[in-house]
């Protein structure tokens, strides 16, 4: 009687049931905007999506390709300024959840989207900070999901573009104003929060079907796992046809036009 | 007051080669009609500030107008790369592209900055972030007040603003509607502007709280119908997501993005492009 459902279907599933209906959260682009749309068009219908190209409260019908599709600005409640985004609502303090993707991701959450090898002769150039490093650091808390693999979990990031906890995970410590930083990252094979202490990241739970080698596998650190590991829940009939159909959507309304 | 021209006109009288521009437009409004007009007239070592460079400067990068870029987001929004801007930083193709990377909170608070005519912005920003070790502009204060430590950025000030927006009115104001980005920021912080609409009308419909820049604070004004296209302007046309993904294809290669360009830059006149 099991359902059929693919990894990433699995992790978008997990990353929405993250979020709940009184959360304000500020959405990064791609899988992240995935999760929030799906979360609000099941279990969270009130949660309030924020944009930074400054849509407030948007509830888009299709999900955007870029962070400023139209359809972001006619479904939200109000549209501000750029800096009036980034000033009032995210630094002033209005945002409960950051909810990021990232290129690379290290043992202790820092995230690099800058760059591959070294920043004046960069093997491979990436789109940079944008958003993320105030976000990461202005929301009272910060959630990542990103596809598990060897090349983008590593045990130190090249490049700290956004904090999680620093290179010795100590990075928030005594600092006033700042959020909680990463609580939890949602990978196609598990879920992984910080340790308490450490802060270094633990799986906590494996999806259906993923074993500890897969994870350890596509891992680029020794990876630890928590002493209670849990077995995450299936998606539901509901949560798989919802995000079916958005992504169904989506796709005819990008290429259509 | 603001002076109608051509748009040709206004990008020949108003930027000039060692320029540092502004064209902003938060992934709506993007003044492309303007963009396209700079690659025609040939301008040269331009210092080009944008938060997202997005196709419009991946194209005047590539095609030789930039010799320094500003910006805190540099990728095709939901697609991937940008091609040429990855091309001149990594292989300094068409020429060196010296970059300066900040973080859109940052970027914002440095226009709005410029704008009250501040020489610097203040910000809770940058924590922990490797960005201040390859951006010498990123500093950090302690305030004065509560010894808190803060970073510093210093103002942008460009030498011209390019914005596009919905429309103007016969005197020259206007009127910009949906996501209105950092625009009115740029043109204020700017020492000349030049703003290209949609249509010019008799009356603007704003409400009493619109985003209205008035006549006496923009340098020129051209008309350019569907002027921010593929990018859109709400209320007249949308973004085209189709041509997004598919300036993956055109902009990976070098010959391919030239032939784009002679087509579709190069062998239309600001009329044409326009249309």
């Amino acid at each position: 009687m099991s359902l059929e459902f693919t990894s990433s279907e699995m992790m978008s599933i997990t990353a929405a049931r993250a979020l709940n209906n009184d959360m304000t959260c500020f959405v990064g682009i791609g899988l992240p905007s995935e999760a929030a749309n799906l979360a609000r068009l099941t279990h969270a219908p009130d949660i309030t999506l924020i944009y930074e190209s400054g849509t407030l409260q948007t509830r888009p019908d299709v999900l955007p390709l870029s962070i400023g599709d139209g359809e972001l600005c006619e479904s939200a409640l109000t549209t501000v300024s750029v800096p009036e985004m980034f000033r009032y609502w995210l630094q002033g303090g209005h945002i409960s959840v950051g909810f990021l993707g990232t290129a690379q991701i290290d043992r202790f959450a820092n995230l690099n989207t800058t760059l591959i090898g070294d920043y004046r002769e960069p093997k491979v150039r990436l789109p940079g900070g944008g958003g993320a490093p105030e976000i990461a650091t202005n929301a009272k808390e910060v959630f990542i999901t990103v596809k598990h693999s060897k090349r983008t979990f590593v045990k130190d990031v090249d490049f700290v573009t956004t904090v999680g906890f620093g290179r010795d995970g100590k990075a928030r410590d005594n600092v006033p104003n700042i959020g909680k930083g990463p609580t939890v990252v949602i990978t196609d094979l598990c879920i992984l929060k910080p340790d308490p202490e450490t802060k270094e990241l633990v799986v906590t739970s494996l999806h259906p079907g993923v074993t500890r080698d897969d994870v350890i596998e596509a891992t680029g650190w020794e990876i630890r796992f928590a002493d209670q590991l849990d077995t995450t829940p299936e998606p539901t009939a509901q949560e798989l046809e919802v995000l079916r159909d958005l992504k169904a959507r989506t796709k005819a309304h990008h290429s259509g036009q | 007051m603001a002076e109608f021209l051509s748009l040709q006109d206004a990008v020949s009288r108003y930027i000039s080669n060692g320029d540092t521009v502004a064209m902003e437009g938060f992934t709506h409004l993007i003044p492309f009609a303007a963009g396209h007009e700079i690659i025609r007239q040939e301008k040269r070592d331009l210092t080009l500030i944008r938060m997202t460079p997005d196709l419009i400067y991946d194209q005047m990068i590539g095609a030789g107008c930039a010799k320094k870029l500003i910006f805190s987001w540099g990728g095709n929004p939901g697609v991937g790369s940008l091609h040429r801007l990855r091309d001149a930083v990594e292989k300094g193709w068409p020429n060196k592209l010296e970059i300066l990377e900040h973080s859109h909170a940052a970027m914002a608070n440095a226009y709005e900055a410029g704008a009250a005519g501040l020489p610097l912005a203040v910000l809770r920003g940058y924590v922990g972030s490797d960005l201040p070790k390859v951006n010498d502009q990123i500093k950090f204060i302690e305030c004065p007040f509560t010894g808190e430590r803060l970073a510093a950025v210093p103002s942008v000030r460009p030498d011209v603003a390019v914005i596009h927006a919905q429309r103007a009115d016969r005197k020259g104001n206007v009127l910009v509607e949906g996501i209105i980005g950092i625009q009115k920021e740029a043109v204020l912080a700017a020492k000349r502007s030049i703003v290209t609409v949609e249509e010019i009308v008799d009356d603007l419909g704003a409400s009493v709280n619109a985003c209205v820049i008035p006549s006496w604070a923009i340098t020129a004004i051209a008309v350019a119908p569907r002027g921010s296209r593929p990018s859109y302007a709400l209320g007249y046309y949308d973004r085209d997501n189709a041509f997004y993904q598919e300036w993956d294809g055109i902009a990976r290669d070098r010959e391919t993005f030239q032939a784009w360009l002679k087509e579709n830059v190069f062998e239309k006149t600001a009329e044409e492009g326009a249309a």
